[in-house]
């Protein structure tokens, strides 16, 4: 039943790769294997795009193509899925419209990140069929650096040629595609190599559960965003990869009326819109989770279970009040996401065990929630501080609160004196906030690092308080923020 | 929010210009970069793409884990056991001389003895794959007697230690008009590095020949100089060695000295080797391996009168140049040449030092030093304006270089006064500076936590290399019998525009279609002893030089044919692929193949030196420049004053290319310029620690502009105004002169936390990060940050 070899679709055929090292990245894999030398390496941790390429998988009865970032995706995990690359866009002297944009719009100076910029406008191209607007070109390019142009013509480009509904060679090949990618996915568990060095992906939780009781010292692999890094940077050695992508049913969202329940997963882009609706400061800090590419691939399991310090999600969700889900061999446990962080990367998990899911409660109709993102850069940046508030109010007074930050500890951590302080405090009387603002100094005592001093951090989190409480208590925020205010995302809803 | 874009660049026709004469098919046509197609292809090849030879091995480079002291031991038997691994290279096996500086013999290959910086280069392991070397360098051990390194100007200044001496020039006693003055300041203004983040890390192959002789493909802006290194480390004459170049996927100047050491290391492990290798580092060890550009501490001090005009100026740039000299003489050079940016001086003190750290060696960037030096002005002017309560324009406008007051503080004359003005109010106009002035204090004085800023800062950039001898290109051009031509010269391209750039020159010279001209790789076999692309200087240099060479294959082929044909030479024209001849007219083509069989050569060496510049440095007297570029900018930006985030709203900018050569390029290097020189001074921020080690060494930490840091409103256009200066086709240099339009970003971030109290100056530094912005609003509030 186990197959032994990685298959995927690439130029309407099924490729078979096996007998590769567990680590082998796709951009290894593309430049010296296939020796396909379009995508370049130029940061190799998944920062830069310029190794950016598409991956085509079913969803919705479709292919939809998303970007990636080759330099830090393992190999195994294109099992399945459609590969693109930008030597497969033009036919013979025919640009495709976004590489015929680029051109006419002088998108490319040196030309170096041009190949992964016009990957991520290929992945745009195909969500085609919509007005596009600079806000969303930006964002479809927040994780692809430019050092020469300034981005303007290309932002142009991306105007010009990613708004109407897509009609490329791959748009007429989609039906074959989907015929193609549907026949892969065989629900077989995969596994290639042996004991001592393998790349495995179990097709269920329980052949899941069952390989990882029996190498619990094996590493879990979801969107690999993070372990990557181990590879390219810290040169891990990476003998045994369990990679969760292939898992049935881990990756599902449940939306009931009060809680949201998210499969493991489920990457960041699938969850985006379910959070997006609990609370449009959720949707703003989803907008700014990394890069597109880091969307398509992290998850939220990952992001939770890697335990950054930072973990732009995990404050949110903790003041949210979320909880998660563990399973091991055959016995599964719930507990309090907040009661998952122990110290600095450190968590509650066993040895084999794994998280299933994150289950966040909805907001009642007299909770308030505010989230902030503060970074050196606006976008694909990662936090000096990340605060997140939830106010139960009790008409114009603050019954409770639950406030959770990021980059203020060694792990995401509760506000739990700030929290006793704010009980009770008027929303009419800014004087009485003193207290509670006092208290976040008492909450956290930071460090200084390269993305922010302590002194940073300390007077940003009690600013973050006083914004939060100012928003809640004029409902506005369009005089509180820069961008992502709450009543031009509300009215574009 | 506003979504325009306004760019002067036509579809198709020429520009307007006042020449009704100039009748252009190529030059000032709006061409798309020579490599666009291929760009967006992914076919434009790289020094990594190259096919490798069989049998390639790889390089990695093991590093100095302490910034300062000396190498006690190293044992590297460990590495040399692993399977694949071919060599380790220590200094013990370089033939030739341990020296890859471009010029002061202070930088080693390898370390022997003394360590400079953490992250130096010890050793370097040979493998058949980049992956095992990689591995295998961590596996050295390295016995080393360390001391505390010095990491801050502070640090050196306190040790006393330097790079190169300390230099100054002026104009009177700055000091006693200062002291003599109505008003007068005085303060520390800090400006920060730059990573130059090119896409493309730093990438070398050798290929080794026969007799010793070597091929080298360098991703280098300076070809010549890595022959050059190349030939003395492996003690062979320089002309066993040829560097290809190319392109690189960008350079800034991060790969004008710096390419070099990696070029030879890789020659050096082919020499050893006898085989093909290649090197290739990693972004991190490019970043913690490669200089950057020098941040500064300036001691300032002015005085000025109640109009914010400047009587005396005095100003000490402490330049921190890292472990060793590399380019730092000129950079700072620069610096003490654009102190003055805009701004008469009529007694000026501009003094420096070229402090030594522990620290890898600060090198060119884009600008080289004269941003820095610049900043430090546009600074005490917000300050003067900040005490004497006037716009900060308005104080701009009364000092700037007018006649009368037209000499700089090295005593070059400014010629064109009027420019710089005419520009500045064009902008001022067309940005509509005053009504948003207004606007904006409205908006301020109803928001207490949001804050505009808005500010228009001017740019005058001296254009020439300030070493005179640079100032010279070479260009080889052939005209083969099917009428095609080959064109080579001795500039570089990084992305620039530098190829088409020429080939629109040479295309024109002939009267042929661009796809007659077959750019080719710039090589140290077709064009010697080169000077670096670099300066701004690419297309002023290698467009006259490939014009000459052009031009006189051309009057050859003229003389031929008046001859054959019995007609004046003035009745010859080239034009639309044809040569007229009197009445007759043949194809380019066909008189090619005449000439030939007629036995006229069809193939010439360029060469061009610009004229009227000289310096004599110790005197401190001359005219280092050729011509000066102008610019302004007006940026106006929104500051959330309890975080310190802020968004640039809206950028005007005007900025003078003289008569274009191709304004698609030239708004590309104003607007990347621009972009670029933002995230200088806001997000791009270089830490160290104590131990020296860069805590900010990849993308992941250190953060260069992405799309949506670009302003939804942005207005560029050029500034009609033809070079008075002969240049090529009238046109200005345009590299370095657009990252100081983002002057104007930090000084309208500055602007908006004025706002908070428009009693005090504002105590902020460059970059102006969030962190630097809330600190200066906490600062302006009254309680300090913490």
């Amino acid at each position: 039943m186990t197959r032994d070899a990685i298959r995927f679709w690439r130029h309407g055929r099924v490729v078979e790769v096996t007998g590769f090292h567990p680590r082998t990245t796709l951009l290894d894999y593309l430049r010296l294997n296939e020796r396909k030398l379009g995508t370049k390496e130029g940061c190799a941790e998944g920062d830069c795009g310029a190794c950016t390429v598409a991956l085509g998988r079913v969803r919705g009865g479709r292919v939809r193509y998303e970007p990636v970032n080759a330099c830090i995706l393992l190999l195994g995990q294109v099992d399945g899925a459609e590969l693109v690359t930008v030597e497969d866009l033009a036919v013979g002297d025919d640009l495709h419209p976004v590489q015929a944009a680029m051109v006419a719009r002088h998108g490319s100076q040196c030309g170096f990140c041009t190949p992964g910029i016009v990957m991520s406008l290929f992945a745009l191209y195909h969500e085609g069929g919509r007005p596009l607007d600079r806000q969303a070109a930006n964002d479809a390019l927040a994780g692809n650096l430019c050092r020469c142009t300034g981005y303007r013509p290309i932002v142009d480009a991306a105007l010009d040629a990613c708004s109407a509904e897509a009609g490329d060679h791959f748009t007429k090949a989609s039906d074959a595609t989907v015929q193609g990618l549907t026949a892969l996915a065989d629900g077989r568990d995969l596994f290639i190599g042996d004991a001592a060095r393998f790349f495995a992906a179990p097709a269920s939780e329980d052949s899941l559960a069952a390989l990882y009781a029996q190498h619990p010292d094996a590493t879990l692999v979801a969107g690999c965003t993070d372990v990557g890094l181990w590879v390219t940077k810290g040169m891990a050695e990476l003998d045994r990869v369990i990679w969760l992508g292939r898992v049935a049913g881990l990756d599902i969202i449940e939306d009931s009326d009060d809680a949201l329940a998210i499969g493991a997963t489920a990457t960041h882009a699938q969850a985006y819109s379910s959070l997006a609706r609990i609370d449009a400061d959720l949707g703003e800090l989803m907008r700014r989770f990394g890069s597109a590419q880091v969307r398509a691939s992290g998850t939220v399991g990952g992001n939770i279970a890697n335990g950054s310090p930072i973990g732009d999600l995990a404050p949110a969700l903790i003041a949210l009040d979320s909880t998660i889900e563990l399973r091991r061999g055959d016995a599964t446990r719930t507990l309090p996401l907040e009661s998952f962080f122990i110290a600095y990367r450190r968590q509650d998990r066993q040895p084999g065990e794994y998280l299933r899911r994150v289950t966040v409660p909805k907001l009642k109709a007299h909770e308030v929630f505010r989230a902030y993102k503060v970074s050196k850069r606006f976008d694909e940046d990662i936090s000096a501080a990340m605060g997140a508030f939830r106010f139960t109010l009790d008409g114009r007074r603050v019954a409770s609160a639950r406030i959770a930050f990021g980059g203020m500890a060694g792990i995401p951590k509760r506000a739990t004196e700030t929290e006793q302080a704010l009980a009770g405090i008027s929303l009419d009387d800014p004087s009485a906030w003193g207290e509670a603002l006092a208290a976040i100094g008492r909450d956290y005592q930071p460090l200084d690092d390269h993305r922010a001093s302590a002194a940073y951090r300390s007077t940003v989190a009690r600013n973050l308080l006083f914004k939060a409480l100012s928003e809640t208590a004029s409902g506005r925020t369009d005089a509180t923020r820069l961008v992502g205010g709450r009543e031009a995302l509300e009215a574009a809803e | 929010m506003n979504e325009r874009i306004k760019m002067d660049v036509p579809a198709a026709s020429p520009l307007r210009h006042d020449d009704a004469a100039e009748t252009l098919r190529h030059v000032r046509q709006p061409l798309p970069h020579d490599s666009g197609r291929k760009h967006v292809q992914g076919t434009a090849q790289y020094i990594d793409d190259i096919r490798e030879p069989e049998g390639t091995l790889h390089v990695a480079i093991g590093q100095s884990p302490k910034a300062r002291g000396r190498l006690i031991s190293l044992d590297v038997s460990a590495g040399r056991a692993v399977p694949g691994v071919v060599a380790v290279l220590t200094a013990d096996d370089i033939p030739g001389k341990n020296d890859v500086s471009p010029a002061f013999g202070d930088d080693r290959l390898f370390v022997e003895d003394v360590i400079d910086f953490l992250g130096q280069a010890v050793f370097a392991v040979v493998a058949t794959n980049r992956d095992v070397a990689r591995r295998a360098v961590k596996l050295a051990v390295m016995e080393i007697e360390h001391e505390r390194p010095s990491i801050t100007v502070e640090d050196a200044l306190e040790r006393g230690e330097t790079v190169l001496p300390d230099y100054a020039f002026g104009r009177g006693d700055a000091n006693a008009a200062i002291a003599a003055s109505p008003r007068s300041l005085a303060g520390q203004f800090r400006v920060g590095g730059q990573e130059h983040f090119y896409l493309e890390g730093q990438v070398a192959l050798a290929i080794p020949g026969e007799d010793g002789d070597v091929h080298v493909y360098s991703s280098t802006q300076h070809p010549s100089e890595v022959q050059h290194v190349v030939a003395r480390v492996l003690d062979i004459p320089d002309s066993y060695v040829v560097c290809e170049t190319r392109r690189m996927g960008g350079g800034f100047g991060g790969k004008e000295s710096q390419a070099t050491q990696w070029a030879v290391t890789a020659a050096l492990a082919a020499r050893v080797t006898g085989r093909p290798c290649k090197l290739r580092l990693d972004r991190d060890d490019d970043f913690i391996l490669t200089g950057k550009r020098h941040d500064f501490r300036c001691d300032w001090s002015v005085g000025f009168d109640e109009d914010g005009r400047i009587q005396g100026y005095a100003v000490e740039l402490l330049a921190r140049c890292g472990c060793s000299a590399d380019l730092s003489g000129g950079v700072v050079d620069r610096a003490m040449f654009h102190a003055d940016n805009a701004y008469w001086m009529p007694a000026v003190h501009v003094g420096s030092k070229r402090l030594k750290t522990n620290t890898v060696s600060n090198t060119a960037f884009r600008g080289f030093g004269g941003p820095q030096g610049m900043l430090a002005a546009e600074h005490v002017m917000d300050q003067i304006a900040w005490a004497t309560g006037r716009d900060p324009l308005d104080v701009r406008y009364a000092n700037f270089y007018r006649p009368g007051g037209n000499h700089t503080p090295f005593g070059m004359e400014v010629e064109e006064t009027d420019t710089l003005l005419g520009l500045v109010q064009n902008l001022e106009r067309s940005s509509d500076y005053r009504a948003r002035r207004q606007e904006i204090a409205a908006f301020n004085a109803s928001s207490p936590i949001m804050k505009r800023g808005l500010a228009l800062t001017p740019v005058k950039f001296g254009i020439s290399f300030t070493l005179t001898h640079l100032n010279q290109a070479g260009a080889l051009v052939h005209v083969y019998q099917d009428g095609s031509v080959h064109l080579n010269h001795g500039g570089t391209e990084m992305g620039q525009g530098l190829y088409i750039k020429v080939a629109q020159v040479v295309a024109e010279e002939f009267g042929i279609a661009m796809e007659r001209v077959r750019i080719t790789a710039t090589t140290t076999a077709k064009v010697p002893n080169t000077s670096p692309t670099a300066a701004s200087s690419g297309s002023d240099l290698n467009g006259m030089a490939a014009r000459v060479a052009a031009g006189a294959i051309k009057r050859r082929m003229i003389a031929h044919a008046a001859k054959a044909y019995d007609v004046p030479e003035e009745q010859v024209e080239f034009r639309d692929d044809r040569v007229f001849i009197g009445n007759e007219s043949l194809s380019f083509t066909e008189l090619a193949r005449k000439c030939i069989q007629a036995r006229v050569a069809l193939s010439e060496a360029g060469h061009y030196a610009t004229p009227k510049i000289t310096w004599n440095r110790d005197k401190a007297t001359g005219r280092p420049f050729f011509y000066f570029a102008y610019g302004a900018a007006c940026s106006e930006v929104i500051v959330d004053t309890l975080t310190g985030e802020n968004r640039l709203l809206r950028a005007d900018i005007l900025h003078d290319v003289g008569k274009s050569l191709n304004p698609a390029i030239d708004i590309g290097q104003i607007e990347g310029g621009f972009v670029q020189g933002m995230g200088w001074l806001t997000t791009e921020e270089l830490v160290f620690n104590s131990e020296g080690r860069l805590l900010t060494h990849a993308p992941s930490t250190y953060k260069i502009p992405v799309a949506s840091d670009v302003p939804a409103d942005f207005r560029v256009a050029l500034y009609p105004n033809a070079n008075r200066e002969e240049t090529i086709y009238r046109s200005k240099a345009v590299g370095e002169p657009p990252i100081m339009l983002a002057n104007s970003v930090f000084c309208a971030l500055a602007d908006a936390v004025h706002s908070l109290d428009p009693s005090k100056a504002v105590p902020l530094d460059a970059p102006a990060t969030p962190e630097a912005i809330l600190r200066a609003c906490e600062a302006l509030r009254g309680r300090p940050m913490g």
